[in-house]
């Protein structure tokens, strides 16, 4: 079982850089949400497996419980890591509203000068 | 912790402070600012009057105020007699340039500010001279680079001025860096940073490995200050501030705190070779050659800056030479050059003020027209030649005394004979600035008639010019200060005094030598000039432009390189740096054995694990197709929830899901209005690269995952599941960690959601303001569009869904705290269920029927958590702290109730509000898309009637 976890960490973050290392503003939030997925899995997992274990306590005290702490910082990770996303989805609209490509690299400079003229005029 | 020093934090305070009032009183008139600006000299001037005489009875005071002693900083203080006699030169004469200035400056000189950066100078100046704490003193030492910075640069118009200012700051900005490191290597060989405790350690410093490395980052520092070969270019470069600034910086304190600072360190760094041959070559070779550039130059300040670069020389080098006679010739000639050299630039001052021009060929014959200048003048430059009567011969002949005795790698004439040719140049250009501007025939040319100033301008030189002559002729009058000062140099009890004939000494005979030779020399400038400018010379300038051009062309391929605006370049080097570094950390340690067994590996979990990777796998390679990379993304998470069913944390899963469909459906909103394939545009090449550097990353992330998954190890999980019950009232031990344990996190995370919902609605707002929403109003959506936007099945089914999803909802939440769910979960539950009603019948038509704003369900969640934190404050506990309790009523059972289901609530009232918040930002794109407002929830009702339906349609 350990084994299947961190090969799923291994290449949900390979697929994660790969995706941000594309030249386009979706593949990269794409990337970031693999990427996002990766850490998760990888906090979690550092409360090591066990399964049949939830942390909840039964009334008689004898339960086994898995680790919670991973668990409670991975849970507002994951409502955190959405807000993220959210937000760069909307920055990436919104560069895409005002620049008419999605392109994230600003090496293109004459374009860039272009864009600031537009802005003023 | 004061011992006697009480005061020294405030006199470094002082001008400080004051430098905020020249800029306000300047509104009152000139005078008053420059009274004004007195005023703090003044008060710091009486406060070390009263310290005065504890100091010359030879006590040390001190005064410290620890901040972080554990480190060493500290802010202290401390003053003998060396930092007595400087602190004095610094605020006497600091208060005659505040006198001269107001003259000096013109009416269109902004004089407010040149008050503030010259109080600003002084108390950085001054902090180096009292600072016990070589930490301060380095702060102090790069203030007195900044401060100089904007005084040298005062006359903004002028490119001489921005250009001087601007090399001044980078040599004695980089010294200075040099020097922050030789001082930690200092501190860190002396097990402190106070300067009291490192003058106590000479000989273990000097014996240390590290002795070399820190002389030599030190005297770079000093060196570059007061303008040591070969850093001596920028000094003449500086002259274009303002004169009274270069008659304080570059003759009185700044150019003195290289030597200072030698003097300082002359108990723990003098003594040595390294420290003889180094200092006393350097402060020889530039004491001549600044000599010799001083006698060519023909704008009068440069004469006397190249002057001053001479005469540092010949302090550094009496420093150099490490014996206790040279000190004190030292001590004698700092207070010495400070009078007779003030003096001189405030003369030349006058000069340019009076006849508009500072060039040494335009002048000559102004004794007839300012007799009084005239005077000054000649007083001060006698003393700087170093005849008898002035006290420049005085410490001219110690000087001269201790040379002779000097010698190099046993060579006994080197030394004797450049210290006699420096002098004889000394005399040369004395002579010549006497003889070249006041004396000769009067002219008719002058560009302006020259006449003798008020006397508030000449006021300042004359007062040192009685100071020069008085130390002169009774030089028994300095003894006592220059015994406290070289007392506290050398760190031990001398015995001497100053007089004037000494008898007939090889310094009498050198001396004589000097004065004829520089006589006769001057006899013969005109010729030796023709030569002097033939001759070809190394331009500094022209150097230091050279090399700041080289230093800014290879820092700008190194960072174009690296950053060259394009986000996968920044990426790309990160994730591989970070991948090698963590290469290099791995195989520099070792790896425990694995304590854990390995789980097995049941059918369903396989099943997932193998739709993970393949679901992953595909993402990668379908990306461009950019709505099948997101079905695809969908089923990962959905995996991934599965997983956490799987091994035991009900709770992520919950969490998991709900973000999942959340997200998704955020992203098919905004991929609406985005292209819907991603161009193929990298090269193969980059792709192999990227792929290479991917699965670095992902081998390294999964060897570390696994390294965690396999070893047990020690964490402070256990309390948790201890004190979950008995301390949180929970025994959902997840929960109870977010709203009780570690409530403040959660307390801040929700704000961070708040936030960035808020960030969202800015941004839309801001772009629908914008040229964007030109662009969504001229696109034309509707052939994406559906025919059947909002069918009746859906419509019909959502709104039975309704009140079934929001009883579940109100379920997780109430369970939370017992059982898997909680305050998280239940927003996002909620917040699908809204969501669902506008995905059926549109945008329009649920927002009539939404009763309240986004905003401030955000703002209500997190006073409502933030409120039950504090409610812990009226019962005298910390933040946070919660409390609980079970409540019976009848027909329920039993049950118990918290203030951590308050907290909760709170949690999701957030979560709530900052999920819709943001998926309503996006839709309100879709309205300026223009998508129509529909007042109906189905496109095709059918309980209404076929004929009331018609009209609308057409």
């Amino acid at each position: 079982m350990e084994l299947l976890v961190a090969s799923s960490v291994g290449v949900l973050t390979a697929g994660g850089v790969y995706l941000i290392l594309r030249l386009r503003a979706f593949p990269v939030i794409l990337g970031l949400a693999l990427l996002s997925y990766a850490v998760n899995i990888f906090l979690f997992s550092t409360g090591r497996l066990l399964v049949n274990a939830p942390p909840v306590l039964n009334k008689y005290g004898d339960a086994v419980n898995t680790d919670p702490l991973p668990q409670a910082l991975v849970l507002t990770a994951i409502v955190i890591s959405f807000g993220m996303t959210a937000v760069l989805v909307m920055i990436a609209l919104g560069a895409f509203l005002e620049a008419d490509h999605d392109k994230i690299d600003m090496t293109d400079e004459p374009e860039a000068e272009a864009m600031g003229e537009e802005r003023g005029a | 912790m004061t011992n006697g020093g009480g005061l020294l934090p405030i006199i470094a305070l002082l001008p400080f402070l004051g430098a905020l009032i020249p800029g306000i009183m300047i509104r009152a008139g000139r005078n008053a600012c420059a009274a004004f600006t007195a005023v703090p000299t003044i008060v710091a001037l009486a406060m070390l009057a009263t310290m005065t005489p504890q100091v010359m009875a030879g006590e040390v005071l001190t005064a410290q105020i620890t901040w972080l002693p554990q480190l060493g900083l500290s802010a202290s203080f401390f003053l003998d007699g060396l930092g007595l006699m400087f602190a004095f030169m610094i605020l006497g004469v600091g208060l005659l340039i505040t006198l001269y200035a107001r003259f000096y400056l013109s009416g269109e000189d902004p004089m407010g500010q040149f008050y503030t950066y010259l109080l600003l100078f002084q108390g950085a100046m001054l902090g180096i001279v009292i600072s016990d704490n070589i930490l301060l003193l380095l702060i102090f030492w790069e203030l007195t680079s900044l401060s100089s910075f904007l005084l040298i640069g005062y006359w903004k118009h002028l490119p001489e001025g921005r250009q001087g200012a601007r090399m001044a700051l980078a040599v004695t900005g980089s010294g200075g860096l040099a020097m922050i490191a030789g001082m930690l290597i200092l501190g860190n060989i002396a097990g402190s940073y106070n300067l009291t405790d490192i003058l106590q350690q000479g000989d273990a410093i000097r014996a240390s490995d590290w002795y070399l490395p820190a002389l030599i980052l030190i005297l770079l520092g000093a060196f570059t200050k007061s303008a040591q070969f070969p850093f001596h270019f920028w000094l003449p470069h500086a002259m274009a501030a303002p004169t009274p600034v270069s008659a304080y910086l570059h003759s009185a304190t700044m150019v003195k705190a290289g030597v200072f600072l030698m003097a300082r360190m002359w108990p723990v760094l003098a003594g040595t070779d390294a420290w003889f041959y180094i200092v006393s070559i350097t402060g020889l070779v530039t004491m001549v050659l600044g000599a010799l550039i001083a006698l060519f130059k023909d704008d009068l300040k440069a004469l006397l800056a190249f002057s001053t670069v001479s005469h540092l020389g010949l302090l550094t080098m009496l420093l150099g030479f490490g014996t206790e006679k040279a000190a004190i010739a030292a001590v004698f000639h700092i207070i010495n050059h400070l009078t007779f050299k003030a003096a001189l630039f405030m003369t030349a001052g006058i000069v340019d003020h009076e006849t508009h021009t500072r060039d040494i060929k335009r002048l000559g014959g102004l004794a007839k027209f300012m007799p009084i200048t005239a005077l000054i003048g000649t007083v001060a430059a006698l003393s700087m030649a170093g005849i008898p009567l002035f006290n420049g011969f005085l410490s001219k002949e110690l000087m001269l005394e201790e040379a002779a005795h000097t010698a190099w790698y046993d060579n006994h004439w080197v030394v004797p004979a450049l210290a006699t040719l420096g002098a004889l140049l000394s005399v040369a250009y004395s002579l010549r600035f006497i003889f070249h501007v006041f004396a000769g025939p009067a002219r008719d040319d002058y560009p302006a008639k020259p006449h003798d100033p008020p006397f508030g301008m000449y006021a300042a030189p004359a007062l040192l010019c009685v100071l020069v002559v008085l130390i002169g002729v009774m030089p028994a009058l300095a003894t006592p200060v220059v015994k406290m000062a070289a007392n506290a140099v050398t760190g031990t009890e001398l015995s001497f005094y100053l007089k004037i004939w000494h008898g007939v000494t090889p310094a009498l005979i050198m001396s004589i030598i000097a004065v004829v030779g520089g006589a006769i020399l001057l006899g013969l400038h005109r010729p030796l000039e023709r030569v002097w400018n033939a001759a070809p010379r190394p331009e500094a300038k022209a150097i230091f432009d050279a090399l700041m051009a080289a230093a800014v062309g290879l820092s700008t391929r190194v960072t174009e390189g690296l950053h060259n605006g394009a986000i996968s370049r920044y990426l790309a080097i990160f994730v591989a740096a970070t991948v090698a570094m963590t290469w290099v950390a791995f195989s520099g340690g070792t790896l425990s054995p694995s304590t854990r067994e390995f789980l097995p590996v049941a059918p369903v979990a396989a099943i997932g694990w193998v739709l993970l990777m393949a679901a992953t796998v595909l993402v990668v390679f379908n990306h461009r197709n950019r709505f099948r990379a997101l079905v695809l993304i969908g089923i990962i998470g959905l995996m991934i929830s599965g997983g956490f069913v799987y091994l035991s944390a009900p709770d992520l899963a919950l969490t998991q899901i709900s973000v999942e469909t959340v997200t998704i459906m955020l992203l098919l909103l905004a991929l609406h209005f985005l292209p819907k394939t991603t161009p193929s545009e990298s090269s193969a090449g980059l792709r192999l690269r990227d792929g290479a550097i991917a699965i670095a990353a992902g081998v390294g992330v999964a060897a570390l995952s696994m390294a965690f998954l396999m070893r047990d190890f020690d964490t402070i999980s256990e309390y948790h599941l201890a004190n979950s019950y008995e301390g949180g009232g929970g025994t959902n031990v997840v929960n109870v960690i977010l709203v009780d344990f570690r409530g403040y996190d959660t307390f801040g995370e929700i704000i961070v959601l708040g936030i960035a919902g808020l960030t969202i609605f800015a941004l839309m707002e801001a772009l629908l303001n914008g040229p964007a929403s030109r662009r969504l109003r001229n696109t034309d959506y509707s052939q994406d569009r559906s025919r059947d936007r909002h069918p009746l099945m859906m419509v019909v089914a959502t709104r039975a869904m309704l009140p079934i999803a929001v009883m579940v909802g109100v379920y997780i939440f109430l369970r939370g705290h017992n059982q898997p769910g909680g305050g998280f979960v239940a927003g996002l539950v909620i917040s699908i269920a809204l969501l669902m009603q506008y995905m059926a019948s549109g945008f329009g038509w649920t927002q009539t029927r939404q009763r309240f704003e986004y905003h401030s369900m955000i703002g209500w969640g997190v006073l409502v958590a933030g409120i039950t934190g504090a409610a812990a404050w009226l019962g005298g506990a910390p933040f946070l702290t919660s409390i609980y309790g079970y409540i019976k009523l009848p027909w329920i059972e039993k049950f118990g109730l918290g203030s951590a289901f308050m907290f909760d609530l709170g949690v999701f009232l957030t979560v709530l509000g900052a999920v819709m918040l943001m998926l309503y930002s996006l839709s309100r794109i879709a309205r300026y898309a223009g998508e129509t407002v529909n007042i109906e929830p189905m496109d095709y009702d059918p309980s209404l009637k076929p004929e009331l339906k018609k009209p609308e349609e057409g």
